[in-house]
């Protein structure tokens, strides 16, 4: 852990190099007692440019309940940095007080209780009102989304994402990179694409056979008397940690070089302010900003991450603006003569009870809702708990759908993928049918049945760990760690791959898993093409049916060590 | 490029079907010590001076692209070092060549490290690595 005083010499000393410094309106935000739009919205105009980044928007057009992960790891030399810092010592780290509106927008803590207190967050329609209020301070503020828009939600999958492209076409966004949008099937997103007033960014997109850039790598734009040139990257594991089957004629990749290249490019065609749309997630980004030189600013997506303040690697800003609508980034940048000189920098927390619907949004969204309400506002169940999915092991979102698919499939263990996607439900509230899919929503749902060896099942935990816990970023996917059900282990954070795990027990009999012993295995979203099965949201409503109310404990099953 | 020669041993490999996870066993080793020595005819190696461009995990274990430039080479060997057979290919280039610089697709039964080594024209020789991830997939968020 660093402490707050040194990250905070570190960021003003570096911005004190480009002149000037954005740090500390959270804090006077989190000093005041009542919340207000205009305190929300408030903000001294400053420099020459203004940058709009939202981004991981997972398709949730409506405010939503999310909370942030407990545990986020790091390892190697970013131990300790944010955005490995949770709880209470993310309060600490940013001086923030518990029980404020930023400690519930920005930690888990106290989180069931601090959301009845403040709501609901996000909503596009709330999401509008800030653009146009940025808008009218500074008519040609560029705005950009990081991807995973096209993805998550009830509608998305009815409408083929058609919703979202609407909606985000209101928005006026004006570039954008992508991750799961793909998982829509290249036809779909061919067809997207061609239609979009915006270019669909992605510099380090290639044809899988020839090797030929695949879309546009960037783009430039003129403001304020600036030449804005946007590089986009795509997430780089596309084809690893979604079905490639999906987009077979597409790779992808960090590709490290080209974005070196792509720089070298457009400062040759006279940008002054370099910035990169990135899905790279924030590990990543964070070290290719201290190898290829020239970027200003690095809009980072993917990892879900939601910094209050920008972090400085040598001259390049990277800035995290959370997910699922939580969040945007206003960015006020001062650029003269081709250097960045300064910038105020403010998250805006998306308040849904504080923040005024945009009309002409809100209609869009109905529009879009309005032939799938009946369906999607029935009653499943009720929580009895939190429900949440965030954090690097656990969450009890996925503990409630390794739960369904072991019941509803007979099986010993379950397996559920390690997304950072899917909004939260408070304890004692209704749990609709638009709340399942919320959290299951996706191209490839199929709940598969299958045997696999005690030692099949380690090497595939072993393979996800190295996912997340390569000390080298680059090597790293960006998911969490696979939620497992009905079995157990521990982990060791700081070995290598194949070392990692051990204690693999199978809970229901309390025994090791045998290497050699063969296990019925249920779990979703398989890569593999033919994968057969019901669709994962069936399975957990039959579940939480039949449950009624549901009810998760505390998982303490996974035993951490070395973090 | 001048000529690029796959050896019988690595066309096998190409040919054979599916490969099991596998550990480096002390065969693989001793196979890139042989290849190394043969190459070099034991002569010393330093690192630098070669630059191996290939994707950190590699999308298809079975066509991993990979791009191999030591300026000034005469001849560059590449061994993929967790392979059965760790051998890919050597390439000569003449006194004619533009550039010194291959590319190709390789096979990568698993998780490993590419070695490229190169013979300059003063007959010293230098070397790079590359780690790549040959990986399950499936759980990016």
């Amino acid at each position: 852990m660093i402490s707050r005083r040194d990250f905070l010499q570190a960021t003003v000393a570096a911005s004190a190099i480009v002149g000037g410094s954005g740090v500390g309106a959270w804090a006077q935000i989190g000093a005041r007692q009542q919340l207000t739009q205009d305190q929300l919205l408030d903000f001294d105009t400053f420099g020459n440019v203004t940058l709009i980044h939202i981004t991981d928007i997972h398709g949730q057009l409506k405010p939503v309940w999310f909370r942030e992960p407990e545990i986020n790891l790091g390892v190697g030399e970013v131990k300790g940095l944010p955005p490995h810092v949770t709880g209470q010592d993310f309060l600490k780290l940013y001086n923030i007080e518990s029980g404020t509106p930023e400690a519930y927008a920005l930690t888990n803590t106290d989180f069931d209780a601090l959301a009845r207190a403040y709501g609901k967050m996000g909503g596009l329609d709330r999401v509008a009102t800030v653009v146009k209020s940025i808008r009218a301070a500074r008519p040609d503020a560029l705005l950009l989304d990081g991807g995973d828009t096209w993805h998550g939600s009830y509608t998305v999958l009815k409408t083929g994402a058609q919703d979202m492209v609407d909606a985000m076409n209101q928005l006026g966004v004006e570039a954008m990179t992508s991750h799961w949008e793909f998982t829509l099937g290249i036809d779909r997103v061919t067809e997207i694409v061609d239609s979009l007033p915006f270019p669909f960014l992605g510099a380090n997109i290639f044809d899988a056979e020839w090797d030929e850039p695949a879309y546009e790598p960037y783009k430039m734009f003129e403001r304020g008397g600036v030449q804005v040139a946007v590089i986009g990257q795509a997430f780089p594991y596309m084809p690893i940690a979604n079905p490639g089957w999906m987009f077979p004629s597409l790779s992808f990749g960090i590709r490290e070089e080209r974005v070196a290249e792509m720089v070298a490019e457009v400062r040759a065609k006279g940008a002054d302010l370099v910035v990169l749309l990135s899905h790279n997630g924030f590990d990543v980004d964070r070290k290719l900003a201290g190898r290829v030189p020239g970027i200003d600013v690095i809009l980072t997506g993917h990892t879900h991450d939601a910094l209050p303040e920008p972090v400085m690697v040598g001259q390049t800003l990277v800035i995290a603006s959370g997910s699922n609508g939580k969040f945007i980034t206003r960015l006020d940048l001062d650029v003269r003569e081709g250097q960045l000189m300064g910038f105020r920098h403010k998250l805006i927390p998306i308040f849904s009870d504080v923040i005024e619907p945009d009309a002409e949004m809100a209609a869009v969204i109905d529009g879009h809702r309005a032939p799938y309400e009946a369906e999607m506002s029935e009653v499943i169940g009720q929580t009895g708990s939190t429900l949440y999915r965030r954090g690097n092991f656990n969450g009890t979102w996925d503990d409630l759908i390794c739960n369904a698919l072991i019941d509803e499939r007979e099986a010993d263990i379950a397996l559920s993928p390690g997304f950072r996607w899917g909004p939260s439900l408070i304890a004692d509230t209704p749990i609709t049918r638009e709340d399942i899919y919320s959290a299951t929503s996706m191209s490839y749902p199929e709940a598969y049945r299958s045997e696999m060896t005690g030692e099949t099942l380690k090497t595939i935990l072993e393979d996800v760990a190295d996912n997340l816990f390569n000390p080298d970023p680059y090597y790293q996917q960006g998911g969490d760690m696979v939620r497992v059900g009905g079995m157990g282990y521990r982990i060791d954070v700081s070995k290598p791959q194949g070392e990692r795990l051990s204690n693999m027990t199978l809970l229901k009999t309390g025994e090791a898993i045998d290497p050699g012993k063969t296990y019925v295995v249920a779990g979703w979203a398989s890569v593999n093409e033919g994968t057969e099965g019901p669709p994962i949201w069936e399975v957990v409503e039959n579940w939480v049916r039949r449950q009624g109310t549901v009810t998760i404990d505390p998982n303490q099953s996974v035993e951490v060590v070395g973090a | 490029m001048q000529d690029m020669t796959y050896t019988r041993r690595e066309t096998l490999v190409i040919g054979a079907g599916g490969i099991a996870l596998l550990a480096v066993t002390p065969a693989m080793a001793s196979a890139v010590e042989e290849a190394v020595a043969a190459f070099t005819g034991g002569a010393a190696v330093t690192d630098g001076g070669v630059e191996i461009t290939a994707p950190e995990i590699a999308e298809n274990g079975n066509v991993v692209p990979i791009e191999v430039s030591a300026p000034g080479a005469e001849e560059i060997m590449v061994l993929a070092t967790g392979n059965p057979s760790p051998p890919v290919c050597s390439v000569s280039f003449g006194p004619g060549s533009a550039s010194q610089r291959l590319s190709t697709r390789i096979r990568l039964a698993r998780t490993q490290d590419v070695l490229a080594m190169a013979r300059m024209s003063d007959g010293s020789f230098v070397q790079a690595t590359r780690a790549v991830k040959v990986t399950i997939g499936g759980c990016g968020g």
